[in-house]
């Protein structure tokens, strides 16, 4: 699953403003397929942590309710130059991890 | 004999590569520091009532005029909605909660040193109803809602 996020990250006073974008099917589970009528099994990313010059600041969990294709934006205490760290860990055990210099 | 040395190298350079192979793979699969686990029971309740139990051992939440909350007011496409929360308190954790979703704890941002507070995201919404951003600060559970008039649902098929 490599680069399967997109990053922005850009700061202004010392905040910056963090928007991550990843490719994930974020199936919830529940829906039938309607060609077989089999259920689709659920597969959904579970955690993003968020990590600033190495250190943890956000963890987003998420549920199989959050949109295909999941849209993250938070806003951490960070300056041009610093390291934001994403990685991500899903249902099935699957996982990236992406950095991207602040802005 | 150079073709053996050569056999030699290669075998020892394969093996290099293995366990380092190996070594990436144990660092991927060790734990992260996390400042929250992810919520089991929360994410499988099937009430809002059980999904809150669960992932702050309430149901009650003060509403909160501090919080605010943005989600558009008719939504055509269930499948994508997008929430945003802010807030003046000093949030530990924001979580997002639909109620008339088949499982209403849709996700919790847990917020640590240096984290504002701040979230938005984009969700699915099975029907019409409320979206609960969940706030706690101070120990406190604070929570403000807005109503979503869902067209097209998305969370069934």
């Amino acid at each position: 699953m490599a680069n399967s996020m997109k990053i922005r990250a850009k700061s202004k006073d010392g905040v910056a403003d963090v928007k991550v974008l990843i490719t994930h099917p974020m199936e919830g589970g529940g829906r039938k397929d309607p060609k077989t009528g089999n259920d689709i099994e659920p597969h959904f990313i579970q955690d993003v942590v968020f990590e600033v010059n190495g250190k943890a600041v956000i963890t987003a969990s998420l549920s199989g309710g959050v949109s295909k294709n999941p849209y993250l934006n938070c806003k951490v205490a960070a300056n041009a130059g610093d390291t934001l760290k994403v990685s991500w860990t899903d249902n099935k055990g699957e996982t990236d991890t992406a950095e991207a210099a602040v802005g | 004999m150079s073709i053996n040395l050569k056999r030699r190298v290669l075998l020892k350079g394969s093996l290099a590569a293995s366990t380092l192979g190996v070594a990436a793979g144990a660092g991927l699969l060790a734990p992260q520091a996390v400042l929250a686990a992810w919520n089991t029971d929360a994410f499988k309740a099937k009430t809002e009532a059980d999904a809150m139990t669960a992932m702050f051992g309430a149901t009650e939440a003060e509403a909160s005029g501090a919080i605010d909350v943005s989600a558009p007011e008719i939504a055509e496409n269930g499948a994508v909605v997008p929430i945003k929360v802010e807030t003046s308190l000093k949030a530990e954790s924001i979580s997002i909660v639909a109620p008339n979703n088949p499982s209403p704890m849709v996700s919790s941002f847990a917020l640590g040193e240096g984290a504002q507070s701040f979230a938005s995201t984009r969700i699915k919404m099975g029907k019409t109803g409320d979206v609960i951003a969940v706030v706690k600060a101070d120990g406190k559970l604070y929570s403000a809602r807005k109503s979503v008039k869902v067209t097209i649902g998305g969370c069934g098929g």
